[in-house]
Order: C-alpha cells, then sequence, then structure tokens
C-alpha cells in the first residue's frame, strides 16, 4: 500500500469488514472522516465510512477517562465467579489480548459470529474436508456450486473478483464457467456473467436443503434414487448437477454458514464436504466456506493457536476447557450463567451485546448505541482505520495487514484489554 | 553483570571440545572471555555435570496454517494433556499438536534454545510468524516453501535464466521473513491441482511440462549462487511409497555435487521386498549419503502412538487419509502458491509397517557415519511429537535398551530388519554435533549451538544420568540469552526469542514481473503480500536476527 501525502488518498487498502478481504481498495482521509473512492461495495462503504461520534468513555452513561473505565472494568472483572469475553469482534493483537485476559481472569471466550462459525469447526473436529482459496478459486473454478447461501449480500464482490474476473492463469475461457444455485435463490445478478449468461437456479426450502443435498451426495455414490423428485426438486435435474460435478476438473462448493440457518446444519455442511472429498476420487473438487466477518476467523485462529480450541473455551478452571454447548455464551447469557460480560466490538456499531442481566463493559466502535447503557462503554478504535492490524480472510490461509490511515485518537482494543490484563 | 559457570564436563563441537571441564562466563546474554580483573557476580557450581549449548531442532511444525488446522483438529487429543496456568506461564495443551505457548516452554525445559518451521507457504509467512510469535523463549525461523508455486514454474516452463530465478527466490525469501528454502514433493502439489495422482523424479507437470528434477536443479542452484547458508530443504517425491528407496537415492546422486539437505529421510528409505512388499533401504539409503558429501538429513524418526500428520504434500496426504486414525483429514488447495493435507495417525508397534519405519529410521541413524550430516528430528509432529526426544536419544545411546524395545515389535519385522545386529551407540559428542553444533551450522546460525567466546549464552547443563531418556528430559540448568529460564528441570523465567532470517541480495526489476502477476492472478496485492521487519517485531516482544550469508553468494 503507498499513501500520497499530499491528497491522504490511501492505495491498495486491505478491507477487514468482509470475510474475502480485498485488498485494492483506494480511500480518501479528511480529519477523520474515510471515504472510500474506489472499488468499494454496500460493506466496506459502511465499514470505512461510519463516522466518529463519541470518543469518550463512560460508566454508567457518564463520561470518564480512559483510566477510570479500565479500573472500573477491571473491578468488575475481579469480582466476576463467571466473566465471559464475547464479540471479539477486533484484529490479531485484539484477540491476542482477549485471550490472555480470559486465560488470567478465568473467563469463557466466544465469537459473535460462533453460531455460523460452528456449523464448519464441527464439521473439521468430526471428519474434516478438502477445501480451497480464494486466488485458487480465480484461476481454476470451472463449476461453482452455491449451496444454500445468497452469497453477494454478504459478499458483494465474490463474484466479480473470484468468478467473473478477466482472466485465468491457466488459459480457461472465463466465460465457460457455469454457476449453480442449490437452495436459496440470489438476490441480484453478481453471479451472472459478463456476457449476461446466468447462473442456475435449483431451488428449495432451507428445510428441504439437508436431504437434498444427501440425495445429491447419493447419487454422486451411484446410489439409486426411489423417489422422483425431493423438496421439489425433480431428482432427474439434481442427476444431471451430479453428473456435471464428475465431469467438471476443478469444482467449487460454497456456502456462507450464516445462511444455513437451521438446526443442524453441520450435517449439511458435513455432507457437502464429504461428498467433496468423494469426488476426489477421480477429479478435482474443493470446498469454500465463506464466512471470516467481524474478525470470526482471526478469532478463531489465534485460540485455537494460543489454547489448542477454537471459541466456546472456558479457562474457569485454570486450563482450556472447551464444549461448544456448554460454553455457548449466547445461551450462558440467556441462562443468567454470566455475572460480567466484556463485549468487544470495534468494527461495526450494530453489533451490541445481546440483552442479558450481566454487568457489561463494551469496548466498542465509536458511535454505538445501546438499548441498555453498559456500565463501562470504552470507544476503541477500528482496526485498519484507527491502528495498524491484522486480519484473518475467510480461507483461514491469507491474512492482510491493516494499516492506520487516521489519528483519532481512539485506543486500540489491545490496549485496553491489555491495560485490564495488567490491573487484574 | 558477569556469571562463572565452574567446572561443568563442556560438549562444544563446533571447537573441538569433547567433555573438557572448563568455565564459560556469561555477561550480557554472550559468553565471554575469563574477567581479567577476576570479578565475578554469580558463581554457578557445574562441577559433575555436562555442558552443552542449547539444543536447535532444525525442523519442527511450530507454527502456520496446517498445524492451526491440526490443532483446531484435535480437542479429543489436547483434552488428554491439558496444562493448567501457573504464576510464570499461560495454559495450554500439549501432546501432537500442542499450543504455541506450550510448545515454547516444553521445548525450553528440555534444553531445546530453538526451533525452525521447514514449511512456510509464502502466502502464509504472516500466520507462521504470528504464531512463531507467541512461541515463547525459543529462537524460532522458517524455510519458504517454493517448488509447486505457479510464478516459478511459469518462469521454468518460459526457460528463464537462473539470475531470474535467484532474483525470485531471494524476494521470496526477504518477504517471508525466512532463513531457507523449501521444496516439497517438488510440482507435485501443483501437479495435484491439475488431478496428476503421482509424479516421479522425471516426470512432467501435465500443464507446465517441468520435472520434479529441474525443479530441485533450479532451487538448489539459486539457493547456492545467493550464499544461503541452509542447503536448499528438500521433502522429495513420493513420501511413504513403498519402493521409494530408488527415487530418493536418483534425487541425492543427481543433483550434482549441489548442497542438498533431504528431510524426514526415513519416510523416503522405502523398498518392496518382502512378503509384506514393504522392506527398508536404510542400507542403499545411509550408503548414499555417506558417499555424497554434499548431502545432509533428518530423519523423521516414528515412535509408537498417537500423532497427526500435518505436511505440505497434499498428493501424499490424500493418498494417505484412508489411513487416517481417528478418522478425519484435512487437504488443501492454497492460493496458486502450495497446499496442505491433515492426517491424524496412530502408530502401532505391532503394526508391521509401524514396526518397520520405526526400524528404518534407527538403522539410517546408525548406519550414516558422519553425524555432522544427520540431525534428530521426528519431523514433529509427524513422526512424534517433539517431547519424545529424549527417548529418541535413548535408543541412540543405548544399544541393550534399543534391542529391548525392538524385541517387544512385530515379529515379523524384526526380521526384516538388521537393526538387532547394529552395535553403534551415540556418544554425548555426537549428539551434541547432531543437536547442537551440526545444527547451527546446517540452519547457518552463526552465532548459536556453540559455546565459544562471542557466541550466544544459550546453555544446558545436565546430570550424567546413565539413563539418558531421564537426563534428556530434565536438565539441570537452562540459559536462554544468559538468562536462567530453567532449573531443576522446572521453568522459572519466561523470555521470548529472537526470529533468524538471512536477506540474500536480489534486482528489484523482479517486481516488474511480480506486481502484474498478483494485480491479474493474486487475490492480494504484491504490496499486502510482504511482510515487513516491523511485524516481527510487532507488538515489541519480537525481534529479528539477520544471519550471515556465505562470502561471494557461491560456496
Ligand atoms: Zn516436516
Amino acid at each position: 500500500m503507498t499513501e500520497s501525502t499530499e491528497a491522504k488518498i490511501w492505495q491498495e487498502v486491505a478491507s477487514p469488514f468482509c470475510g474475502i478481504a480485498s485488498d485494492d481498495l483506494t480511500i480518501k482521509v479528511e480529519g477523520n472522516t474515510v471515504t472510500v473512492q474506489e472499488n468499494g461495495d454496500a460493506i466496506t462503504k459502511k465499514g470505512f465510512e461510519t463516522p466518529i461520534s463519541d470518543t469518550q468513555a463512560r460508566i454508567q452513561g457518564k463520561e470518564v477517562s480512559l483510566e477510570q473505565a479500565i479500573s472500573h472494568a477491571t473491578d468488575l472483572l475481579r469480582n466476576s465467579k463467571q466473566p465471559v469475553i464475547a464479540g471479539l469482534a477486533t484484529d490479531l493483537n485484539g484477540a491476542r489480548s482477549a485471550m490472555a485476559l480470559a486465560d488470567k481472569s478465568r473467563a469463557t471466550i466466544d465469537h459473535l459470529h460462533s453460531k455460523a462459525a460452528f456449523r464448519n469447526i464441527l464439521v473439521l473436529q468430526d471428519t474434516g474436508w478438502m477445501n480451497t482459496t480464494l486466488t485458487e478459486v480465480r484461476n481454476r473454478v470451472d463449476l461453482l456450486v452455491v449451496v444454500g447461501s445468497d452469497i453477494e449480500v454478504g459478499f458483494p464482490r465474490f463474484f466479480e473478483r473470484m468468478v467473473w474476473n478477466e482472466e485465468s492463469m491457466f488459459g480457461q475461457e472465463i466465460e465457460s464457467r457455469e454457476v449453480v444455485y442449490l437452495g436459496k435463490t440470489p438476490s441480484g445478478d453478481a453471479s451472472t456473467s459478463p456476457k449476461g449468461k446466468k447462473a442456475q437456479i435449483i431451488a428449495c426450502d432451507d428445510a428441504d436443503l439437508p436431504e437434498v443435498i444427501s440425495v445429491l451426495r447419493a447419487l454422486l455414490k451411484g446410489k439409486t434414487i426411489q423417489a422422483d423428485q425431493v423438496g421439489g426438486i425433480p431428482v432427474s435435474q439434481l442427476a444431471t448437477l451430479a453428473d456435471r460435478l464428475q465431469q467438471a476438473k476443478y469444482s467449487v462448493v460454497t456456502w456462507s454458514a450464516s445462511m444455513l440457518d437451521f438446526d443442524h446444519a453441520e450435517v449439511t455442511v458435513q455432507n457437502v464436504c464429504e461428498m467433496v472429498k468423494e469426488l476426489n476420487a477421480e477429479t478435482r473438487s474443493s470446498g469454500l466456506p465463506l464466512g471470516g466477518k467481524d474478525g470470526d476467523t482471526t478469532a478463531n485462529q489465534v485460540s485455537a493457536w494460543q489454547a489448542g480450541y477454537p471459541m466456546r473455551t472456558n479457562f474457569s478452571r485454570g486450563y482450556p476447557d472447551y464444549d461448544p454447548y456448554l460454553s455457548d455464551t449466547n445461551r450462558m447469557l440467556a441462562d443468567d450463567e454470566v455475572d460480567t460480560l466484556i463485549w468487544v466490538s470495534s468494527f461495526d456499531i450494530d453489533q451490541t451485546p445481546p440483552p442479558s442481566t450481566a454487568k457489561t463493559v463494551v469496548l466498542g466502535r465509536s458511535g454505538m448505541r445501546f438499548e441498555q447503557e453498559p456500565d463501562v462503554f470504552i470507544p476503541v478504535g477500528t482496526p485498519g482505520i484507527d491502528h495498524e492490524g491484522r486480519a484473518f480472510r475467510t480461507d483461514s490461509v491469507v491474512s492482510v495487514p491493516l494499516r492506520k490511515l487516521r489519528d483519532s485518537g481512539l485506543p486500540s482494543t489491545f490496549e485496553v484489554l491489555s491495560a485490564i490484563e495488567k490491573s487484574l | 553483570m558477569l556469571t562463572k559457570l565452574t567446572g561443568g564436563r563442556v560438549y562444544d563441537p563446533a571447537h573441538g571440545i569433547d567433555g573438557k571441564v572448563q568455565d564459560i562466563y556469561i555477561r550480557d546474554g554472550r559468553i565471554v572471555d575469563a574477567p581479567t580483573d577476576g570479578k565475578i557476580n554469580e558463581e554457578i557450581d557445574l562441577r559433575g555435570k555436562v555442558v552443552m549449548a542449547g539444543a536447535i531442532d532444525m525442523h519442527t511444525h511450530i507454527g502456520g496454517g496446517k498445524v492451526n488446522i491440526a490443532r483446531t483438529m484435535l480437542p479429543e487429543d489436547h483434552a488428554a494433556d491439558v496444562v493448567a496456568r501457573t504464576e510464570l506461564m499461560r495454559s495450554g495443551c500439549g501432546h501432537a499438536a500442542p499450543s504455541t505457548l506450550t510448545a515454547g516452554y516444553r521445548y525450553a525445559e528440555m534444553g531445546y534454545t530453538a526451533g525452525f518451521e521447514p514449511a512456510i507457504l509464502p502466502i502464509n509467512a504472516r500466520q507462521a510468524h504470528m504464531e512463531m510469535h507467541d512461541t515463547p523463549i525459543i529462537d524460532k525461523g522458517g524455510y519458504v516453501m517454493l517448488g509447486s508455486d505457479d510464478f516459478l514454474l511459469r518462469m521454468m516452463a518460459a526457460n528463464n535464466d537462473q539470475e531470474s530465478i535467484n532474483n525470485y527466490v531471494a524476494w521470496t525469501m526477504t518477504h517471508s521473513q525466512a532463513i531457507g528454502v523449501k521444496v516439497v514433493n517438488p510440482g507435485g502439489i501443483n501437479a495435484f491441482k491439475f488431478n496428476q495422482r503421482k509424479l516421479d523424479l522425471d516426470e512432467q507437470n501435465k500443464y507446465y511440462g517441468v520435472t520434479p528434477r529441474d525443479i530441485l536443479m533450479r532451487l538448489a542452484q539459486a539457493v547456492n549462487e545467493l550464499g544461503v547458508p541452509h542447503p536448499l530443504h528438500v521433502h522429495g517425491c513420493n513420501l511413504g511409497v513403498p519402493g521409494n528407496l530408488g527415487t530418493t537415492i536418483d534425487t541425492m546422486e543427481g543433483i550434482n555435487g549441489l548442497p542438498m539437505h533431504m528431510t524426514h529421510i526415513q519416510f523416503h528409505s522405502y523398498g518392496t521386498e518382502g512378503d509384506f512388499k514393504f522392506s527398508s533401504g536404510a542400507a542403499e539409503i545411509a550408503e548414499s549419503i555417506n558417499k555424497n558429501k554434499n548431502i545432509t538429513v533428518d530423519v523423521g524418526q516414528i515412535l509408537f502412538g498417537q500423532t497427526v500428520t500435518a505436511s505440505g504434500d497434499n498428493m501424499r496426504q490424500f493418498a494417505g487419509s484412508p489411513h487416517s486414525h481417528p478418522n478425519k483429514w484435512v487437504c488443501m488447495d492454497i492460493e496458486c502458491d502450495a497446499g496442505c493435507g491433515v492426517v491424524p495417525f496412530k502408530y502401532k508397534d505391532q503394526s508391521y509397517v509401524n514396526a518397520l519405519q520405526w526400524m528404518i529410521g534407527l538403522e539410517v541413524f546408525l548406519m550414516v557415519d558422519d553425524p555432522w550430516r544427520i540431525f534428530l528430528t521426528t519431523d514433529h509432529p509427524n513422526g512424534a511429537p517433539f517431547t519424545s526426544y529424549p527417548h529418541l536419544i535413548r535408543l541412540l545411546m543405548d544399544k541393550t535398551f534399543r534391542n529391548d524395545v525392538l524385541s517387544t515389535l512385530h515379529p515379523e519385522a524384526q526380521k526384516a530388519s538388521h537393526l538387532a545386529s547394529l552395535e553403534r551407540e551415540y556418544s554425548l559428542y555426537e549428539i551434541a554435533i547432531m543437536t547442537r553444533a551440526g545444527a547451527a551450522k546446517l540452519v547457518g546460525l552463526a552465532d548459536r549451538g556453540h559455546l565459544g567466546v562471542g557466541g550466544a549464552a544459550d546453555i544446558t547443563v545436565y546430570t550424567d544420568h546413565v539413563d539418558r531418556e531421564k537426563m534428556f528430559s530434565k536438565p539441570d540448568y537452562v540459559f536462554k540469552d544468559g538468562t536462567m529460564v530453567v532449573k531443576d528441570g522446572e521453568l522459572i523465567n519466561v523470555t521470548w526469542g529472537t526470529t533468524h532470517v538471512v536477506k540474500p541480495d536480489y534486482d528489484i526489476s523482479i517486481e516488474k514481473a511480480l506486481k502484474p502477476y498478483f494485480d491479474r492472478y493474486h487475490t492480494q496485492k504484491m504490496g499486502n503480500f510482504k511482510m515487513s521487519n516491523d511485524e516481527i517485531v510487532d507488538d515489541g516482544r519480537g525481534s529479528l536476527t539477520i544471519q550471515p550469508l556465505h562470502k561471494g553468494g557461491a560456496l
């Protein structure tokens, strides 16, 4: 990334706001006002352009110094019997400091997108997968199957960057790429090719998706299906899709777990992943889970290397104790098991803590509004705007450096959590 | 502050010192001369003790994407070895894929003061260094993986000259903060993306027409011409395939005398004789190593029990996935750069194949003559977790113990090996070569692995116990950069080691080709791919140590 000093125009800026972490943005900065000039979309614009409003910490709604807020948060944590550190929408060093604090305060850690993330993590821990990453997709995909997800809502530039890019390294005719939606119908035209070829849509209700995927996998295994249709889809149509998957040289099956919002969606993800593995007996095929929003990949990565486990790990016994069900902090909060909640949400002012009876400390992006004023609010900087940082992309492989674009004086999550840890 | 370590029996092969009683002086983290005025602030009595430099693990998977997949994937393995927080130490977990913090503590407790991650994908370098940054006490560094990356293969297919390849290699090393270059299943990871399922030494990549032999030659030459001290680090073709010994020997002898390091050679030393069509090729492999002085190897010894295999070699890991235990595994294609495969595995002493793998590793250890050219590894965690090193050292130093273990293994495998007849027992001096002096020389660490004046005060002190496993499990003292970090086998201080790199020169014109390559084909910009020196320093705890290149490039 380069800085043009005169106009304060930043080139090749990476976005931490969506899981594909596009890093070709041009950003203009005037004082504290940030504008996405090139390659923006609804998500990156909101992410970069949300203005700073409050910069002062508060205790019970009253403005205090940062030191007072930190000291009050420390007291709450010191007296807590069951603390939770959640939200965890932050960057690498924010996640590191949250882990250190959780270890010291014997807290439970969780991320605000864990519900979706665990639809994938449980599969990784049970049977695994064969996955690919964004640059491979960009250069190799010949058949993209989108399972149960309207991905352009969450990842507006996915098709532009990974499917309808100008050229493939391997001389593939880009226009020959095919897109099939299985389940949800896309809300826009991002999946339409440059020359106007529309994606094929094989629609069904979410509720029928598990069965549809099971039938598709069974067909690929050469099993005979008695029914004529499943979830309103003719089995012959699924048989054709199975055939295309077998013929394809590098198919990619993608899903956004947040959109597979039905009970035990992990079983469907598992069926997809096993199907992809089985396809690799003859040809190449890969899964591509799309997620990584609000730092969820980063939080899970750091937790995995520091504790050995992903989110939903509890340190109350002095060592990491992983339980994806008991340590689901939404459940814990709803069941009044938590007395103190530290909520970290530095990317999105709308990601506020879930309502609960716990004493609540929020490290939030400036401008956050609350239905219920937290006990402590500390406005923190946004990684990649107010301070430097690093963030993982959806594929858990690539991480991008985040730059400090302005001098807002807002502290980083790392600074605040580290200060709490030190004074604890 | 001057500390005197008095009267220890010193094993310092870098200076030819083999068990001589002598004093060592430490000041400001370095080994210094005896003070002329005789003034000493602190004296530690080491009479009767064994003193060596801190041990160096030259090949251990401690950081990066595939290691973290292994961690996330194995909650049940961690559960049996969770580690509670103490006043001094963070909590974590151990066994096959330990947390970074626990890994650092345990290495130090075993007398190790450095570990090198052997498979840093350029595109994942940032993560590998983040993890190593969170690994306390030990120094670290890594070898960057090339050979299946499309940029190199495109250059080779276009017949670019060696100089431009040298530039690309140096550029990649610099911006991924590496100290060496590794190649894994040369070109095979790439070929797998084109649905090739095997790639022998002279087999062509379907798309590029390039062979593994070409890739090895180009990269070995680049590393040599750039003056990088660590020779090209090679994970060869056909890992784990019965009968691969021929390819392995061909690989070693075909490199035309260029320096080359063959890693986890045990996995590449298999014949096809006998009823099981699986036999030991250790004798032929050792003979070739003994003959070809340009070759170094580490063994990748397997030890029995549950572990996890994590490799860049997705072609071979996919082939091995039916053997996963427990039954779960991951393979990934990665960023037109590389790939990975993570397959949990349990080595069983009553399995013919596993028992023979154990014997093959030990045979190689015992039949390679020169301890300066063979290194003690389990390819952590692929053959076994690094915490089993003291056990492995005992197997090497104690023939009776070795043969006692051998006699309990699969009976048919025992008949297929002449391990029982090998008399050799490693000496303390030879262990110090393999794990200190030789390792430092191989990695290219000028100031580590020895106890001479000017060297870093990374020092391990042992009690000379006849049970070598006991001896090497619990050092009396470990000093890291002069600070006592371990006393009586217990951690007493937590420090943070440095990251060792080299910075070979390159012509910036290589970016004229790289920038448009990133713009057109990649999903990350070239500028954001580069890992800065500041990222190693990070929150202030990290530091960068630039090791010297061999003078004038070529050796
Ligand atoms: Zn290895």
